[in-house]
């Protein structure tokens, strides 16, 4: 009985230990970013070749995932308008969910699954082949070298991408809305300009740039603390992948609620 | 050069470093012999801080690395050069880039110079022509010469060489002894060498330490150990599978 008890109570104490040791590994490793980002030399050729994987590696599927959201969030608004008589304003309703919501988080999703994922996979095998330890002993800070490039690429991309996300999500709906479902012209534009304004755009760009952090910071986390061969740098991307994406979600709670 | 203090090391629950003593001694060759998975890379890698011991001390010209902040470790490293069990070589970049690595990081030469600096150091150990290839596409022991080309290409004071000829064929392990033991006496470096070559031990090494469940139990010149009357010493320089060390 007694027996019993100690060995629930060592056990949550256990966990309670590794969850305390694994965010003080985080914040750890964010300060030393942090430093790192902000102290020359500036890896300028990193930073352009993470932010082509990052970002132009991502543009087709970004593209791709605007278009059919802002396509069938029009078709979708269109029918529940429809018994209102209140079809005018299909533009401006697709348009305020891709700015503030949409947009920012389905690029997120989607470059986490893209980029994210690669972070945790590339830098595990890193770690666990020695490449990391090569860098520590030719005197080189890894964080420096493979992480803050990477970082720099999401908080930078994930925006940019986004506003790839919201213009053709956008188009989307007014192909759908205007094209097919013969939606007044005029009167779509015009409700979608009064309805929409320079601040749901702004927002939803600091949201991205908050989710790429995540996703880069995440990735990277993950990829750093493999350990276990093949097998763990699958377990680290998995993880890297669930975890970014959940934190994501969670934090566009708080952070629409904190903006609008 | 390198001392070693009671140095532990464990593991989860395995005990890898048990109250480990050695001193390196500067402008030598000391070749650390011991079984297969004793620990001998461990021991490696606290000479560069890499790891850090559970309790003891390393100390590197008179310095304790494992006191040391990360800044001053770093400072330290720049006189290290290390040759990594599996090559360790980044597969992202090409052979050029890989040597040139350290090159690019620390010193202002030019590209020209460097890819000069980089295709000496490749032809000593036997490469040539191999400087657009990815290390994918290099074969183990090819890895391994790029390895050692790039653990030296910064004219270390301290060279640390994890197995360098495990894996290559006779001739070219003759030949990879003779690039270490020329570049130590030239350069007067100081050398730890783990090696499994028996014919190497002789060859290359002014001293051996031999590293047997977590202790260094035997230390001298080559003819001192061939000498000792420790059995597993004997055991283990006869290859024999008599004696204290057993196979499971
Ligand atoms: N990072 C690590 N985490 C957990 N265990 C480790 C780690 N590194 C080494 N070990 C364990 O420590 C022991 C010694 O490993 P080490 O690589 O030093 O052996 P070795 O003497 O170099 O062997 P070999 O001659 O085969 O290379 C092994 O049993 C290994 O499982
Ligand atoms: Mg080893």
């Amino acid at each position: 009985m007694i027996g019993s008890i100690f060995a629930v109570l060592d056990r949550t104490g256990r966990s309670v230990i590794h969850v305390l040791e694994e965010l003080g590994g985080m914040l750890f490793l964010f300060v030393s970013i942090a430093r790192w980002a902000v102290s020359p030399p500036f890896k300028i050729r990193q930073i352009m070749k993470q932010m082509e994987f990052v970002g132009v590696k991502s543009l087709f599927v970004v593209i791709l995932t605007g278009l059919f959201t802002g396509m069938v969030s029009a078709l979708q608004g269109y029918h529940g308008f429809k018994m209102f008589s209140a079809e005018s304003l299909v533009g401006s309703t697709v348009a305020l969910a891709m700015t503030r919501e949409l947009g920012p988080v389905l690029t997120s999703l989607m470059v986490t699954a893209r980029a994210g994922s690669a972070m945790a996979a590339e830098l595990g095998t890193m770690k666990v082949t020695e490449q990391i330890d090569a860098l520590y002993v030719m005197a080189s800070n890894p964080v420096k070298h493979l992480i803050v490039p990477r970082v720099i690429a999401g908080v930078i991309m994930l925006p940019a991408l986004t506003i790839v996300s919201d213009f053709v999500g956008i188009f989307g709906s007014y192909f759908v809305g205007v094209g097919l479902l013969d939606i007044n012209k005029g009167m779509f534009i015009r409700n979608m300009t009064k309805f929409v304004d320079l601040g749901d755009i702004y927002n939803g760009l600091v949201k991205a740039a908050v989710f790429g952090l995540i996703l880069s910071f995440i990735g990277c986390y993950k990829g750093f603390k493999t350990t276990g061969g093949a097998e763990g740098v699958g377990k680290a991307t998995t993880e890297a992948v669930v975890i970014s994406a959940i934190t994501i979600l969670i934090c566009d709670y708080f952070l629409t609620a904190l903006m609008f | 050069m390198i001392e070693l203090f009671d140095l532990h090391k464990s593991f989860g629950k395995q005990k890898v470093l048990d109250g480990l003593n050695l001193t390196i001694r500067g402008g030598m060759t000391t070749m650390i012999i011991g079984r297969s998975g004793g620990g001998k890379s461990v021991l490696l890698k606290h000479m560069i801080g890499l790891l850090r011991p559970d309790s003891g001390s390393v100390v590197v010209c008179g310095k304790d690395i494992t006191r040391m902040n990360d800044r001053d470790l770093n400072e330290e490293r720049k006189k290290f050069g290390m040759l990594f069990q599996e090559a360790a070589l980044f597969d992202s970049m090409n052979v050029l880039e890989n040597v040139a690595f350290p090159l690019r990081e620390h010193t202002k030469k030019k590209d020209s110079e460097i890819r000069r600096i980089v295709r000496d150091r490749l032809y000593d150990v036997g490469l040539s022509g191999v400087e657009e290839k990815m290390p994918s596409e290099l074969s183990g022991g090819m890895k391994k010469r790029v390895g050692l080309a790039r653990a030296l290409v910064m004219q270390p004071e301290i060279v640390l060489f994890d197995e360098p000829t495990t894996g290559l064929d006779p001739v070219m392990s003759e030949a990879i002894d003779r690039l270490i033991s020329d570049t130590q006496r030239n350069f007067n470096l100081t050398c730890v060498v783990i090696s499994h070559d028996l014919k190497s031990i002789f060859t290359v090494a002014h001293r051996i330490a031999m590293l047997y469940e977590g202790k260094i139990i035997a230390e001298g010149t080559p003819d001192e150990l061939k000498q000792s009357d420790n059995d597993v010493v004997k055991q283990f320089l006869k290859g024999s599978l008599e004696g204290p060390i057993s196979v499971m």
